[in-house]
């Protein structure tokens, strides 16, 4: 049964099985790669995608679920051409080693400052503490998550 | 191939070659039969200035022939060519390129020589020198071991220079004005009236002209990108999610694929029963692999639900079934008939040791890399061609086993060396890519992506292995009297090099890596290595053996140094003769306030020198009511010569983290011959909010330059630990801690 739902901005129908995960329906059938692949079991974040905004486990998530709603990728978020903030302070921080997570802790970034503008670190801490990376980023992903939230207040 | 000038040099050549279809010039080449691989692939209007650089109408390419897996190496070999050649680092553009022996580590191999880091002697630097002979005869184009820097160090930043030469004079000739007299910036050179000459204008005049000169190196004063932080080549793409791993390629028609082999590593395949598998929608083919079968299918979920379904009799582990009969044989391997190495055996140790000295084991257990990106390889046989897309820290392997599995001639072989998303040592293993290759093989003509879940992953992998270490010592008026250190372990390095067919000769260093060549000098010290039986599959991990060693090593240091009742960095200091190695101590002595106490909390100290840099740190903990929290971290480490400082803090902090999340909580185990952790739920690396805030300072006395992906690792969970004992009183002496305490 065909699913559709708008991805990026766009309306897409896909014609997969509905209870395949939101995942494989963007890396697989709409080769939408920037979502990453860690875990399967949501332990890992890499695969985090909005869905009305909101950040979710794109593992866990089924694409029957995503029907009618408003997805976004970290293609969707910007592009190279035309950074988020978030990615404008990921860049300016020079975040990523080996990169593979970063997607993740993006979008899971840019979910905490669309809800919280003025995040403590503790707010930080418990937002961000389901993305892993094993090349151990995160003092730079902490730094960079406070200067994306100093970023969205001048824009 | 045209001309050809030679002038030996370091056994290097310089000269020349014109070529069909492009030009080649300016190259110069150890003198073997590994010519510029870049010469084959030249399209129209493009020229290759040696292995190293490649011109076409829009500028210059830089190989960066390692495989970057986050440690940064694409920048700085980069910088390295652009540095010498006077390229605009805001245009540069960095490739790996193709797989070549071209390309091997002259450097690699030098980590194995029975030298300590610290000795700077005539014989020890003629010996690693001599390592260069095994290292191009293997011709191994590999990444590891924290040797791309020094291995590239002079040769890539020579390659700039020749290349700048050749332009230059290029120039000259075209100008009518002595060389002398030009200049080079941002990628063009400069005439003394303003006149300026892209290169690419330049690059089919450079091509006659043969350099009767080496190039000389810009003097360190006069860097403008190399000793500076870099915006890195790649970061851009990372931020947006536009780099493509191996598990990202794309092709049209592509196939996904993933595979099922026996958890008993190592053991055959009886039978399996594919039925249900077969009949799912979205399946394709079930393609039998040498220990298991691959799935194809039209969506890698598909494949992976289908092959959740398939139903195996599996052969049995070639192995110990638990990790407690490892353990045991580890226990007792400490005997003469599996001695490896006394690489250090000062003093008379068995003298100077009285009956009641101290002595303590220390363990520690398997652990998996756990890559971010599970293991992924696609592959594409088509019209007698195979192109193998990989994320591979050993590319060369590849091209020797492809012919050798396929028939193909090695012309028809082309590797594509993708970003990986972590190696840590993983990725330099063949077993993903053979399974490519087979089941490319099978659907002939159409691509195919092979990704593993998670769950294969982390029981598929090749283990940092499990080792103990005995440890007995003395100590007298603040000092060390006696110092015996032994250690267990099978070879990681017969393990690895086994699966591609090399041999170890003689004793395995890593063994006692971390631990012998260590820059204190005591006046009776030995240490020993005893080469436990292969066990379970072994490979290369992050550090390697200084993984363990340190924590048995720093952990005996810091128990001598309470024993003797002085400060555990005096202790250190008074006992370690190399200044760099007590520089970087002093150093992260005064970053860390160490010696001033905060009210519940308390620090602790460790020091390696591995892979060549002397690496110290300060790690401080809290008691809180949900347990365990460090609250500050300090590294302080000597490279000799820092070419990006910011680079080399991350790898530094991340090589700590790597090493922390080992200590809290990595472990794997064996049980009826499988390892029973399966994913990131019960091999939970540390997250974020355990991450304590990290300092690092990068010190620079050392006289040789060093690589920095591996030896922040080392250290960290001996910090830890005697920084918990600082606080607690408990001395930890098996890793992984959460065994005996609990972390907020």
């Amino acid at each position: 049964m065909p699913t559709t739902f708008i991805i990026n901005g766009r309306t897409e129908t896909v014609d997969l099985p509905p209870d395949m995960p939101l995942l494989w329906a963007l890396r697989d059938g709409l080769n939408l790669t920037g979502t990453k692949f860690g875990c399967g079991v949501a332990a890992c974040g890499a695969c985090t995608v909005h869905v009305n905004g909101q950040a979710v486990r794109s593992c866990q998530t089924a694409l029957g679920d995503v029907a009618g709603a408003t997805v976004t990728t970290i293609e969707g978020l910007g592009n190279p051409a035309a950074l988020h903030a978030v990615q404008a302070a990921w860049l300016a921080a020079q975040v990523a080693q080996c990169g593979y997570c970063q997607s993740g802790q993006i979008m899971q970034a840019a979910a905490l400052l669309a809800e919280t503008p003025n995040p403590t670190d503790a707010q930080i801490d418990e937002a961000m503490s389901g993305n892993l990376c094993r090349c151990g980023t995160y003092p730079r992903i902490r730094a960079a998550v406070q200067d994306a939230a100093n970023r969205l207040k001048e824009a | 191939m045209g001309r050809v000038m030679k002038i030996a040099r370091r056994g290097f050549l310089f000269g020349s070659v014109a070529l069909i279809g492009g030009v080649a010039f300016g190259w110069y080449r150890y003198a073997t039969p590994h010519g510029n691989p870049l010469e084959s692939g030249l399209g129209a209007g493009e020229a290759t200035l040696n292995p190293y650089v490649l011109i076409d109408a829009n500028g210059v390419t830089v190989i960066a022939p390692r495989a970057e897996m986050g440690q940064g190496i694409h920048t700085t070999l980069a910088a390295l060519v652009a540095e010498e050649m006077d390229l605009d680092w805001s245009t540069i553009r960095v490739i790996h390129g193709p797989a070549s022996k071209a390309y091997y580590n002259a450097a690699i191999l030098g980590e194995g020589v029975p030298f300590a880091p610290t000795d700077d002697s005539r014989l020890a630097n003629t010996v690693r020198g001599a390592m260069d002979i095994p290292a191009k005869f293997l011709g191994l184009q590999i990444t590891g071991g924290s040797s791309s820097i020094p291995d590239a160090y002079e040769k890539m930043r020579l390659a700039g220079a020749a290349a700048r030469m050749a332009l230059v004079e290029a120039a000259a000739a075209r100008l009518n004005i002595p060389a002398a007299q030009l200049s080079t910036e941002n990628g063009a050179v400069i005439a003394p009236d303003g006149t300026r000459i892209p290169y690419p204008d330049l690059a089919v005049d450079a091509a006659r002209i043969d350099l009767r000169s080496e190039p000389a190196l810009k003097p360190r004063e006069s860097w403008r990108l190399l000793g500076r932080t870099l915006p890195r080549t790649d970061m851009l793409a990372k931020v947006t999610g536009t780099e493509t791993f191996a598990i990202d390629l794309r092709l049209p028609g592509m196939r996904f694929a993933t595979v099922r082999t026996n958890p008993r590593l190592g053991g055959a395949m009886l039978s399996y029963d594919a039925g249900v598998a077969e009949s799912m929608p979205g399946v394709e083919r079930i393609v039998p692999l040498e220990n298991g079968v691959a799935v194809v299918a039209t969506n890698t979920w598909i494949a992976m639900q289908a092959a959740a379904t398939i139903t195996f009799d599996w052969g049995a582990a070639p192995y110990p079934a638990t990790s407690a009969e490892m353990a045991d044989i580890l226990r007792a391997s400490f005997t003469p008939d599996h001695l490896d190495s006394t690489n250090r055996d000062d003093g008379d140790v068995d003298a100077a040791l009285p009956p009641d000295a101290f002595t303590a084991e220390y363990t520690v257990p398997h652990l998996a890399h756990a890559t971010m990106e599970p293991m992924s390889t696609a592959a594409l046989l088509k019209d007698g061609h195979l192109t193998i897309w990989s994320g591979h820290q050993l590319p060369t392997q590849i091209l020797k086993e492809a012919p050798e599995m396929t028939g193909l001639p090695p012309e028809a072989i082309t590797v594509e060396t993708l970003p990986m998303g972590g190696g840590f040592g993983r990725r330099a293993e063949m077993d993903i890519v053979r399974q490519a290759i087979i089941v490319a093989q099978a659907i002939e003509g159409t691509p195919v992506l092979v990704s593993w879940s998670r769950e294969e992953d982390m029981t598929h992998d090749f283990y940092r292995p499990a080792a103990i270490a005995r440890v007995r010592a003395s100590v007298a008026d603040g000092r060390i009297t006696a110092f015996d250190f032994a250690t267990a372990c099978p070879s990681v390095v017969s393990s690895q090099m086994g699966r591609i067919g090399i041999s170890l000769p003689g004793p395995d260093g890593t063994i006692v890596q971390g631990a012998w060549e260590q820059p204190y000098r005591l006046p009776n010290h030995r240490v020993t290595g005893y080469r436990a039986p292969p066990m379970a599959p072994l490979g290369s991990w992050r550090s390697v053996g200084a993984s363990q060693n340190a924590f048995f090593h720093e952990t005996a240091m810091d128990e001598l140094a309470h024993l003797a009742g002085v400060d555990p960095i005096e202790f250190r200091l008074s006992q370690i003769d190399h200044a760099p190695s007590r520089t970087v101590l002093e150093t992260v002595a005064e970053l860390s306030g160490w010696g001033s106490t905060t009210p519940g909390r308390a620090k602790g100290v460790a020091f390696c020198l591995s892979f060549g840099v002397p690496t110290a740190q300060v790690i401080e903990v809290e008691d809180t009511p949900n347990g365990l929290r460090m609250t500050g971290a300090w590294i302080a480490a000597d490279v000799g010569t820092a070419l990006d400082p910011g680079n080399i803090e991350a790898q530094l902090q991340g090589a700590m983290i790597y090493g922390l999340s080992a200590a809290i909580r990595g472990e794997i185990t064996f049980a009826d011959g499988m390892v029973e952790q399966t994913n990131f739920w019960d091999y939970e690396p540390m997250r974020l909010s355990q991450c304590p805030p990290i300092r690092v300072q990068v010190l620079q006395n050392q006289t040789h330059i060093r690589g920095i992906g591996e030896p922040g690792t080392p250290p960290a969970a001996p910090a830890l630990g005697n920084a918990i004992f600082a606080l607690t009183g408990q001395r930890l002496r098996d890793l992984p801690f959460v065994r005996a305490v609990t972390f907020a």
